[in-house]
């Protein structure tokens, strides 16, 4: 495998209102911060990821380009999916070994729409999506078969809304409080806020990395396993896709000084810790995770972005990040990232 | 001020899927009422059927098996809040439910009306649309099994007191207490009886009792009654002077919390023009201000 890294990272104050900007206006921020950072104007192979049902516009991904100035033609590739799976598409491009940079991005904005029901549309259109089921209902029939326990969920969101707070990239909530439902068992602060935001990354490869970054965050291990998409024929209780992708990016072999977990309801927190093996010594979401702020699509790139900012800046040795897509945990990618020349 | 505006993404009149043989199949067996699913290679029964293993990868088997339609609730959320789009209009239950045959388990709506219905294991049915075109909203939604049911009993009598009851009302009538003393115990019983209980001899000697009388325990009722005044009001024992047996009565004309062990009664009677055979005739026992006993 080619050496990988990680040489810069950067992220919009993430909002949980519209705040006018477009998405191509939105991205253009993080980019212009990654380019400052590498000092790189143009790039061996681009990737984005983003959802046009949040737009609820075709090929909205496309007008994106124009953040880029994509001219002379640039080689450039999309994914409907969460921008990590960007950085994964552009993490096997430069395994290629004919060129050694690549700009990844992701944006979202879930406040021009009800993402609860826009993502009724990732749902299987014969036996799901009839049914109007919204991603909250189906993330409750997770926490149920989970059962975790509420002080350790609550524990979670408390964790998470404090270091969001100490984010300035992040949401400012207030420490959980009250008994109602959202749907049961999930309580309305279980569930990650509507959030707008984008975020972008440059992966180096080798030499290049070393060039352009002080202590670039080496990709260890990348790896992404998906499972079945109909619930009734998966264990929820656990994911047996997270684990699949821990082993293959090898995740299990040190232990991590940080974990970013792609966990947009508590107890998805409690099921990742599980499946990817997480020591108790192990600071997770110390950005405060998706509970803090939620750009859909960016949000699992960031994981990675936040993971990787740790080792870069020296605060981390070894560090997990992890993306999700899916209703329940259904896809996984996992990413280990390390230090060092 | 950043300019707003309403966008409606639709695809008008829907968009047409085809459903291949697999997923056809099941569709069409829901629209005749009937929960079918789809044997794999590896001899599961899958429900939904799919067209692949989810285990192996393999295509399934072409053989399809009735299950259901009854199954087993695996787990659940519930709804408290219906959304626009959601299969019922009232609080209801997401869940996974293992139908009868099946090795998977069909996610859909269980309408159980209370939260408090809901626990895994629940056995539950489909409630069927009465029009069905092939589409898995044809099961309305799910609904429990029936477990309990509710019976009205209501009979009518025509009663007596019996003799010995009937002749103490009568003394009540009166406006006297009527007991009875015991001639191998010699206690005396009220109200009046025809036997010891103790003894379980006959007795014959007959008394009459005062009016007036100990409080020897009592009870602060805070549930209406329709013999009672007013809420709380306070039923005690009182034990007649003469008597070795406390009668329960109604206390009056003191507040609930002054009413004490030892107190001594007196009845209070009911006019004359309104007293019967009846303990209405008696309407209460209220304090006689003498110093308390010792009980």
């Amino acid at each position: 495998m080619r050496e990988v890294a990680v040489v810069a990272f950067a992220q919009t104050r993430h909002s949980a209102v519209d705040e006018g900007s477009s998405e191509p206006e939105m991205i253009l921020g993080p980019l212009e911060e990654v380019r400052r950072a590498t000092g790189l104007r143009r790039f061996g192979f681009t990737c984005s990821g983003s959802c046009d049902y949040l737009a609820g516009a075709p090929f909205s991904f496309v007008s994106a380009l124009d953040a880029l100035g994509a001219w002379p033609p640039i080689s450039e590739s999309h994914v409907e999916m969460d921008a990590a799976w960007a950085l994964y598409e552009a993490w096997a491009r430069l395994q290629h070994g004919d060129v050694d940079s690549a700009l990844v991005y992701g944006f979202g904005k879930s406040s021009q729409g009800d993402l609860r029901e826009i993502m009724t549309l990732q749902l299987d259109p014969y036996y799901l999506a009839p049914l109007g089921l919204d991603q909250v209902s189906l993330a409750a029939l997770q926490a149920s078969a989970v059962a975790a326990d509420r002080a350790e969920l609550d524990e979670i969101v408390r964790r998470s809304r404090a270091a969001g707070r100490a984010n300035p990239h992040a949401l400012d909530l207030p420490d959980p409080e009250g008994e109602e439902f959202e749907v049961a068992p999930l309580r309305p602060y279980d569930i990650a806020p509507i959030t707008d935001g984008a975020a972008a990354v440059v992966l180096a490869a080798g030499d290049l990395a070393r060039e352009l970054c002080e202590r670039p965050a080496w990709i260890k291990g990348v790896a992404h396993r998906i499972e079945p998409h109909y619930p009734g024929m998966r264990d929820l209780a656990r994911s047996a896709s997270a684990a699949a992708a821990a082993r293959a990016a090898g995740a299990g072999k040190g232990q991590p000084d940080v974990a970013e977990l792609h966990a947009q309801f508590s107890h998805e927190e409690v099921v990742l810790r599980r499946a990817l093996d997480i020591p108790g010594a192990t600071s997770v979401n110390p950005s405060g995770g998706p509970l803090a702020a939620n750009p859909v699509m960016a949000t699992g790139l960031i994981r990675i972005g936040e993971a990787a900012r740790h080792v870069m800046e020296g605060r981390a040795g070894r560090a997990v990040a992890h993306a999700a897509g899916g209703p329940c945990l259904q896809h996984n990618l996992v990413a280990v990232l390390e230090g060092g020349r | 001020m950043i300019p707003r505006t309403r966008h409606v993404l639709e695809f008008p009149g829907g968009y047409t899927r085809t459903t291949g043989p697999v997923i056809g199949r099941f569709l069409t067996e829901l629209r005749d009422r009937r929960l079918v699913g789809v044997r794999t290679a590896t001899g599961r029964t899958l429900v939904p059927p799919l067209e692949y293993d989810p285990d192996t990868g393999d295509a399934v088997t072409g053989e399809f098996v009735e299950v259901g339609p009854a199954g087993t609730v695996e787990s659940w959320s519930w709804a408290g809040s219906p959304r626009a789009g959601h299969p019922l209009d009232r609080p209801f239950a997401w869940a996974l439910i293992r139908l009868d045959g099946a090795d998977t388990s069909l996610l859909h709506a269980v309408d159980a009306g209370d939260v408090r219905a809901m626990r895994p294991g629940l056995r539950v049915r489909p409630r069927w649309r009465a029009e069905r075109t092939g589409r898995v909203t044809d099961i309305e939604c799910f609904v429990p099994e029936v477990t309990a049911m509710t019976a009205s009993v209501r009979v009518e009598y025509t009663v007596t007191p019996g003799l010995a009851l009937a002749h103490f009302l009568s003394g009540i009538a009166r406006g006297v207490f009527l007991g009875s003393r015991c001639g191998s115990c010699g206690k005396v019983y009220v109200p009046y009886r025809l036997s010891c209980p103790e003894c379980g001899v006959a007795v014959t000697e007959e008394v009459e009792l005062p009016g007036t009388g100990t409080v020897t325990t009592f009870a602060i009722n805070n549930l209406p009654d329709p013999r009672a005044p007013e809420v709380p009001f306070v039923s005690a024992y009182v034990l007649l002077d003469g008597a070795d047996i406390p009668m329960i009565v109604l206390i009056g004309e003191i507040p609930a919390h002054e009413v004490r062990e030892g107190m001594r009664v007196r009845a209070v009677w009911a006019p004359e023009s309104g007293r019967g055979p009846s303990m209405d005739s008696v309407r209460w026992f209220a304090p006689t201000g003498e110093p308390d006993e010792e009980v």
